[in-house]
């Protein structure tokens, strides 16, 4: 009986009307905005002769893609265009994080060097990079920087692996024959090192004996692939670039292109995201207290245990949040690639597909629900990683 | 300071061990091939005093480029006569924001409400026209006036709704909790430029045919909420630090839900947050360029329209540089201000 009273007493202090008269307006006004937007959008397509659907996305786009990690042209369809941008985005995204968090971690530790000059001057990169709008120094990159380097004939050639001139960068292609071998060589090692690492940790809790799982991963990374190809009679040939006079014009044939756009908007997110980071990494070493470096020594640990055990692991979880966040912020600041026409989810799709079909609703949407997902993937990583890694208080 | 004392602070700061002092000569000899010839690209060679980029020195910048495009690049294609317009805004805003470092802090309140509440009006009257003035459209805005208009209408805008998108999540009443997440994770996801793409192409086709709601004024919206969502988070941080004693002792007072919010809660948990709101306002300021992209042509973009002048041409580097001073000068000295402003509160704390 008490119990039910009790309840009655919450239902009525929740279906009070002062509550529930704001929360139902709330719910009317939110009907209506969609209600009217959908009905403006019916008698504006009607009006301009155009219909809402994704119908488009199986027809010919006719228009080329100049850098594309899969075959593309005129004839493919625009979902293909889609795709292309996509896995452009993902693409500069991939590489500007690790370059990102390469660059941020030595600045982040070259700012508390006792060394005057190199914390001096990581001080100057951080705030010169992060005060910049980086639009600007995408900019910079593409029509300052990549403008000035050496015309075809005279390009820059760096051991015969990468050679610079204004069309890009280009580096060897490395082609192997029966690639999946190797490939299965790589899973058997993870796998391998799974069970090392079970019966590591078990060995650890039950002796005190430490297995170095870590060395014996990199052993295993790199046998079982050789191995492999062994068996599978893997070739691997290299196509260099090769300078060819067609017409009485030189160019580079053969081995990987990188496209000027796809660089200056690579070497802008990196920079202009590696400060944020290094900030991140500086934050994270400060944060650990002197007293838990005095205890780790007193412990008898030496300089790279207490580095590796003890101070690692805490300044990781403080740092590591923060810098999820700015791998999101990178992937999303690489939609900026629209500006200096690097084919990515919005160059490509929101761009030249979007001005051809005029279909600026489905567009806009997709783009925005791709970015969307990516973002929310990443934040679902970090939040369960932050679980995993959440200080337990007993 | 005498030569012993230099010779310790070098042994100290450069030349602890063999392996600092390694790094420390490489770096001074990297600085010493890249310094000067910078220097005199910059200055020495620079030519100043000119009109044309024909009385340019070959070697060194032309900041000539900059001098003859400078009204251009500060007020975009604003009609010359009509300058003194923009000019005296900006005047009211410096002096009035210049008043309030030097007046006592029961009069800061009036200032805020001024800058909030009666500039704006005043501030659009002056640019835009009306009341006697002439009409100025929105299209021939730019350079960084237009940079300044956007920042200052996004922190206008921008600062109440991401308080109440703030109060929205922490509501009790779970409609108002669910959408206000909904909408501050929404757009919290997606990139500003999908933001102004859908601003500035997509959002006419849901409003009536026969309204015609300026471009600018659709991308200056489309910002602001984007923004406003970041500075709810960061005014949610603030809020989730109070103790719930304060909501109790307002309650037990006898305040209702607003008058606890805005006289004992807000005001403390936003006190708290100033830093993050500050350096959301400098992301704002950072990101005005991206309307270059829907053709808004700010302080960036009328570089872009002048280097590739057929007169101008070949010039990017002194225009980018210029942009780059006029961005870092601000955006570092406001970010200085504020780490000032984190460490006063600090003091407070410890």
């Amino acid at each position: 009986m008490f119990l039910t009273s009790q309840f009655k007493t919450s239902l009525r202090k929740n279906l009070q009307l002062s509550k529930l008269l704001p929360q139902l307006l709330l719910i009317i006004l939110f009907c209506y905005i969609i209600y009217f937007f959908t009905k403006n959008t019916q008698i504006n397509l009607a009006a301009r002769n155009l219909n809402f659907g994704f119908d488009f996305l199986n027809t010919n786009s006719g228009f080329d893609v100049q850098f594309s990690l899969i075959q593309y042209d005129g004839s493919s369809s625009y979902f293909r265009s889609y795709i292309v941008g996509l896995l452009n985005t993902l693409l500069v995204s991939f590489f500007g994080i690790i370059f990102a968090t390469i660059l941020g971690f030595i600045v982040g530790i070259s700012r508390l060097s006792p060394n005057w000059i190199v914390n001096k001057l990581s001080l100057i990169y951080v705030e010169l990079f992060r005060n910049l709008p980086l639009l600007l120094q995408i900019f910079f990159w593409y029509f300052v920087v990549i403008r000035s380097l050496p015309s075809t004939e005279k390009s820059t050639v760096i051991l015969n692996f990468l050679i610079i001139n204004l069309q890009g960068f280009y580096i060897p292609k490395f082609i192997f024959s029966n690639f999946i071998y190797i490939f299965y060589g790589f899973v058997l090692a993870l796998l391998a090192t799974f069970i090392v690492k079970y019966y590591a940790t078990k060995a650890f809790y039950e002796s005190g004996k430490i297995i170095p799982v870590f060395k014996i991963f990199l052993l295993l990374i790199i046998i079982f692939p050789v191995i492999f190809s062994l068996i599978g009679d893997v070739s691997l040939s290299v196509e260099y670039p090769k300078l060819i006079k067609n017409f009485g014009i030189f160019n580079y044939v053969g081995g990987v292109k990188l496209v000027p756009e796809f660089l200056a908007l690579l070497f802008s997110l990196s920079l202009y995201t590696s400060a944020f980071i290094a900030e991140n990494v500086r934050a994270g070493i400060l944060a650990i207290s002197k007293g838990q470096k005095e205890a780790s020594k007193s412990l008898g640990f030496n300089n790279p245990q207490t580095l590796k055990l003890i101070v690692i692991p805490q300044a990781l979880r403080v740092i590591i949040p923060p810098t999820t966040n700015q791998y999101l912020n990178l992937t999303k600041n690489s939609s900026l690639a629209a500006a200096i026409g690097y084919p990515d989810l919005a160059g490509v799709f929101a761009g030249t597909a979007l001005s051809q079909t005029g279909k600026a609703i489905e567009i806009i949407f997709m783009v925005m629900m791709t970015y969307l997902t990516i973002s929310l993937i990443i934040s679902g990583i970090l939040n369960w990683y932050n679980k995993k890694i959440a200080i337990v208080e007993r | 300071m005498n030569i012993s004392d230099i010779k310790n602070w070098l042994k100290i700061n450069l030349f602890s061990n063999w392996y600092y002092s390694l790094i420390s000569l490489f770096i001074i000899y990297v600085l010493l091939i890249t310094l000067p010839p910078f220097i005199d690209w910059a200055l020495i060679k620079a030519t100043f005093i000119g009109n044309s980029k024909t009385d340019c020195q070959p070697g060194g910048a032309c900041w000539v480029f900059i001098k003859v495009w400078f009204e251009k690049l500060i007020y975009g294609f604003y009609p010359e006569k009509e300058i003194w317009r923009v000019n005296l805004a900006f005047l009211i805003l410096i002096s009035t924001v210049t008043l309030a470092f030097f007046v006592k802090s029961k009069f800061k309140i009036y200032i805020l409400f001024f800058l909030i509440f009666i500039f704006p009006l005043i501030g659009f009257t002056l640019i835009n026209g009306g009341f006697g003035l002439e009409r100025v459209e929105t299209r021939v805005w730019g350079g960084l006036t237009l940079t300044f208009i956007l920042t200052f209408f996004g922190i206008i805008v921008a600062f109440p709704l991401g308080v109440l998108l703030a109060l929205g999540r922490r509501s009790e009443l779970p409609i108002f909790r669910f959408f206000s997440i909904l909408f501050i994770e929404f757009w919290r996801g997606i990139p500003l430029l999908t933001v102004i793409f859908a601003a500035a192409i997509m959002f006419p086709i849901f409003l009536p045919a026969n309204s015609n709601v300026d471009k600018l004024l659709r991308v200056a919206i489309g910002i602001s909420i984007f923004e406003a969502t970041y500075v709810a988070e960061v005014v949610r941080g603030g809020l989730q630090s109070l103790p719930k004693g304060q909501y109790e002792a307002a309650k037990s007072l006898g305040m209702g839900y607003w008058k606890m919010n805005f006289l004992i809660i807000l005001p403390q948990a936003i006190k708290t947050v100033i830093p993050g709101i500050t350096n959301t306002f400098i992301a704002l300021f950072k990101d005005t360029p991206l309307i270059i992209l829907v053709g808004l042509l700010e302080i960036l973009g009328m570089i872009n329209l002048a280097k590739s002048n057929s007169y101008w041409l070949g010039l990017a580097t002194e225009g980018y540089v210029f942009v780059a001073i006029i961005f870092f000068v601000f955006s570092y000295s406001l970010s200085k201000y504020t780490q000032s402003l984190e460490k006063k509160y600090n003091t407070e704390k410890h």
